[in-house]
């Protein structure tokens, strides 16, 4: 255990795996699979990469350069689950002008695999929403906002079982409360249920009764709030779980050096991650399976 | 840049996994994560686009550019969001709402806004100095939030006081004013010119989006009567600089320490 240790501090780092001369290919086995996530969240209608000039973000985003990056990815790796955590909506005049159609239409032409719904979706109301999905050959996750009085209902799904290349990949959505963030005009009937009872639920699902090898978070809570420390969000959702692997945020525009490692209720690892807002950076990560009898027998291999 | 760890689960798993393994291993294959690596890419200028994707976008962002490009007004100097408890954007903005919503709420109602409170974080881009067009408009406000007017106590009024001493945020006031004392409480508060009277009804404009509890605004909740304008703050601005060769901004303070 202490060599484990020891190893995890290191490659925190990110300076063993390069200079250590390690290579991925020294641990694939027979039946190892390899699968690329990729994530967005609180692109916020930012089509468009800023301006040279821009004082915050000079020359940053761009859906164009971003479909391009993402090509090249799935070039080297097929087997890509391609995300956004909400807000897709509002920010730019594209919004205002089209009311979300292009933004739908060039996510599905990157091949977007799903979505949840951030507050600003609801910034056309409900039937706004509503009326762009049909601009969307992705789908939309989310457990907690229960949308059974509204025109979305059936529309928008608790969870999706993917299978990517024999992997079972469960993802499912988080939305934040509505209650003094979005106008009841808008969220219409639209009811929130609590973060985290239906995230164990949902874990429980996907783990027990679909027997997903990995279990992903689709989340729009926020990472953290400094100044509510009450308030729910990704960082205390990952503490207060279990068998949750990955919590892709969205809503506080974190930007963050690198995901963030806690330990779940059952004292696991679980990541949380956000890559900012507005189309500025692309969130990857690379998870590496082996069947679980080639793990238990090639111990060694298995502690990078 | 390679910016994170892996991690692995699985050693303390061995035992339970040779058993597992061993009772049904005719089972379909079971799956376990061996490592994972994350990172995050920014995308910027060294990412050849793509020109697919350019041509879709080309149309739609060629109306855009169509129709916000046309100069509307001019900022003879720079409107940025620089200050403590009031900024030129903050006055800006809050000072034109008020006018222009007042023109909106005599003419329906005839009566007449006291004063307005917007939130800071409501306005999403300074005004550069130069010409001004419509796409400036969106900038800074590209959400569809339209004014409310709601009636309000004195009362209530001393609680917003107190919510912007508290916040320590510059959010846009036009109308009122007051001092904060050395030991944080307020004196002086004027509505207008007049001192502000506990009892008396006064009117408040402000957003759709604040006065349903937004930037917890709560006590926008304790109104006694309200009234949707259905004039959206963008649309405000936008009439403000058609109406206007040149933006002007008051600097009379609101808010003195």
């Amino acid at each position: 255990m202490k060599r484990r240790e020891f190893l995890k501090g290191s490659i925190s780092s990110g300076l063993l795996l390069s200079a250590g001369g390690f290579s991925l290919s020294s641990f694939k086995t027979s039946g190892s699979k390899h699968l690329t996530v990729l994530h967005t969240n609180d692109v916020h209608s930012y089509i468009d990469p800023f301006p040279a000039d821009h004082p915050k973000n000079p020359n940053m985003g761009g859906v164009a350069r971003r479909a391009a990056l993402i090509e090249k990815i799935r070039a080297e790796n097929p087997n890509v689950l391609l995300l956004d955590s909400g807000d897709i909506f509002q920010g730019t005049p594209y919004f205002n002008y089209y009311g979300g159609e292009l933004e739908f239409k060039l996510m599905s032409m990157m091949k977007y695999d799903l979505a949840t719904i951030g507050n600003h979706d609801f910034d056309n109301g409900i039937d706004g929403l509503y009326a762009q999905l049909p601009n969307a050959t992705f789908e939309f996750v989310s457990a907690n906002y229960d949308f059974k009085n509204t025109v979305l209902d059936g529309h928008v799904k608790p969870y999706k079982v993917f299978n990517k290349n024999g992997i079972k990949v469960g993802v499912f959505g988080l939305g934040v409360e509505l209650d003094g963030l979005v106008d009841k005009r808008n969220s219409k009937e639209t009811v929130y249920h609590d973060p985290v009872s239906v995230a164990q639920e949902m874990a429980r699902i996907l783990k027990q009764e679909k027997k997903c090898d990995l279990i992903i978070c689709l989340s729009h809570i926020g990472y953290q709030y400094k100044n509510e420390p009450d308030k729910i969000c990704d960082t205390k959702l990952a503490t207060l779980t279990k068998d949750i692997d990955l919590i892709i945020g969205g809503h506080t525009h974190t930007f963050l050096d690198k995901p963030t490692i806690l330990k779940n209720i059952e004292g696991k690892d679980v990541l949380v991650n956000q890559v900012g807002c507005y189309g500025i950076n692309l969130g990857r990560i690379d998870f590496y399976f082996d069947e679980e009898k080639n793990i238990a027998a090639n111990g060694k291999s298995i502690i990078i | 840049m390679v910016k994170l760890t892996n991690y692995n689960i699985v050693l303390k798993q061995f035992v339970l996994l040779l058993t597992f393994t061993l009772t049904i291993s005719c089972a379909e294959k079971k799956y376990a994560v061996e490592k994972i690596v994350g990172k995050q890419i920014n995308i910027n200028e060294k990412i050849q686009e793509s020109t697919e994707f350019e041509k879709i976008i080309k149309p739609y962002r060629d109306r855009i550019d169509a129709d916000l490009s046309t100069v509307l007004s001019f900022a003879p100097e720079t409107i940025d969001k620089n200050g403590k408890w009031q900024t030129p954007m903050g006055n800006f903005l809050s000072d034109i709402t008020l006018e222009m919503s007042n023109v909106v709420f005599e003419k329906r109602e005839h009566k007449k806004i006291d004063f307005c409170l917007l939130n800071n974080g409501g306005i999403r881009s300074i005004i550069p100095k130069g010409n001004v067009t419509a796409r400036t408009a969106y900038e800074v406000m590209p959400f569809e939030n339209s004014t409310v007017v709601l009636a309000i106590s004195g009362k209530v009024v001393l609680e917003i006081v107190d919510y912007i001493i508290s916040e320590k945020k510059p959010h846009p006031l036009s109308g009122m004013s007051f001092t904060i004392n050395s030991d944080g409480k307020p004196s002086n508060i004027k509505i207008g010119n007049n001192n502000l009277e506990e009892e008396k009804v006064y009117y408040v404009v402000t957003s759709d989006y604040l006065a349903n509890g937004g930037d917890n605004m709560l006590f926008f909740k304790k109104n006694s009567q309200k009234f949707d304008l259905d004039y959206k703050l963008r649309n405000i601005i936008i009439d403000y600089f058609k109406s206007n060769k040149e933006i002007k901004v008051n600097t009379n303070q609101r808010i003195t320490e």
